[in-house]
């Protein structure tokens, strides 16, 4: 019976369909990750991946667990970002503003060089907590693609909202306003 | 003896910037930015010219060789304790990025495979080599030529 292929073009062919499927599953794995985006258009929260950083311009380390209980929206930016300045005054005042009924602002500060991240930390006066994220991790956890990113994440956890470029005044009204009305897990405040 | 000394001190405080200027700048950006990652672009620093993230890496990097006269190692550990180790210009081991290392030793497994296998191939298809225009000996020449043969041995 003769042979379909000779051993060496059999192994070239095999070659190159190793190479094309390794091809596919570098594109696949690089894809950025809209789970969030489909469990929100379905009605559903989905519970936010938690962050373990270190604190940027402190010591020790903060997790998103840490705010369990209080309505937390996480703001991904960098110093580098021009839409980071923009949006930056209207967070400090939105974190102003929710502080007392039980929120916070967090900001993840993101592949960018610990000094300018300070530099434009005093530049804007942001007074809310800021967690560091140089080598950029967590971008995969939340399906971050570009700058700024904003997640609203309700008192257990779980992602109520997000934004994919700068938040606006009405933005914060819809997602943030209606999640501080809701009760705290076992009934506190 | 007051002016040899003085004279001394003079030459030790002309020396003394040239030294300094000979040490530093140890590094320069040009042979850096080729070696490190503008892990935002993801590309190589050099290769990302316009990126906002890139222009600060530069500076950052400008001012460690200019202000602090850090050596290229300096900077990189520097550049690290920002960035995390991707920030180097090289692939880490393990996920996808095992493919930087095992696709081309594959290549070059397969490669030497190859070559082996078309050289076996060659040496079992090579015929003896014959005399250009050689025929086959016909009986009465084979018995002639070990009649002749017969005589030498003698």
């Amino acid at each position: 019976m003769k042979r379909l292929l000779s051993p060496l073009p059999a192994a070239v062919v095999v070659g190159v369909a190793a190479l094309l499927g390794l091809l596919a599953y570098g594109i696949a794995s690089t894809e950025p990750d809209r789970g969030i985006e489909s469990a929100l258009a379905a009605g559903e929260r989905e519970r936010a991946p938690d962050l373990d950083l270190p604190r940027l311009g402190a010591e020790g380390r903060g997790t998103l667990s840490d705010y369990r209980g209080q309505v937390v929206v996480l703001n991904f930016w960098a110093s580098w970002c021009e839409p980071c300045r923009d949006e930056s005054p209207l967070l400090q005042d939105w974190h102003e503003r929710i502080e007392p009924r039980g929120g916070t602002v967090l900001g993840i500060d993101l592949l960018d060089l610990d000094r300018d991240a300070l530099e434009f930390i005093a530049e804007y006066r942001l007074s809310y907590p800021m967690l560091r994220d140089g080598p950029g991790d967590t971008r995969e956890d939340f399906g971050v693609i570009a700058y700024p990113e904003t997640f609203v994440i309700d008192r257990e956890g779980r992602i109520a909202a997000s934004r994919r470029g700068p938040v606006d005044e009405e933005f914060l009204r819809r997602t943030v306003l209606p999640l501080l009305r809701e009760p705290a897990p076992g009934g506190a405040s | 003896m007051r002016r040899a000394a003085a004279a001394l001190a003079a030459l030790a405080l002309l020396a003394a910037p040239g030294a300094a200027l000979a040490q530093c700048p140890r590094t320069s950006l040009v042979d850096i930015e080729d070696e490190v990652f503008c892990p935002q672009c993801g590309v190589p620093l050099a290769l990302a010219t316009d990126a906002p993230q890139a222009k600060a890496q530069r500076e950052f990097i400008r001012d460690l060789i200019e202000e602090d006269c850090a050596s290229k190692q300096e900077v990189k550990d520097a550049l690290v304790a920002q960035f995390g180790e991707r920030v180097l210009a090289e692939p880490g081991d393990d996920g996808f990025d095992i493919a930087a290392w095992a696709v081309p030793a594959g290549a070059l497994a397969a490669a030497a495979a190859g070559l082996a296998l078309a050289f076996a191939r060659w040496r079992r298809d090579d015929p003896a080599p014959q005399a250009p225009g050689a025929a086959p000996l016909t009986e009465r020449d084979a018995a002639r030529l070990d009649d002749d043969m017969a005589r030498y041995d003698r």
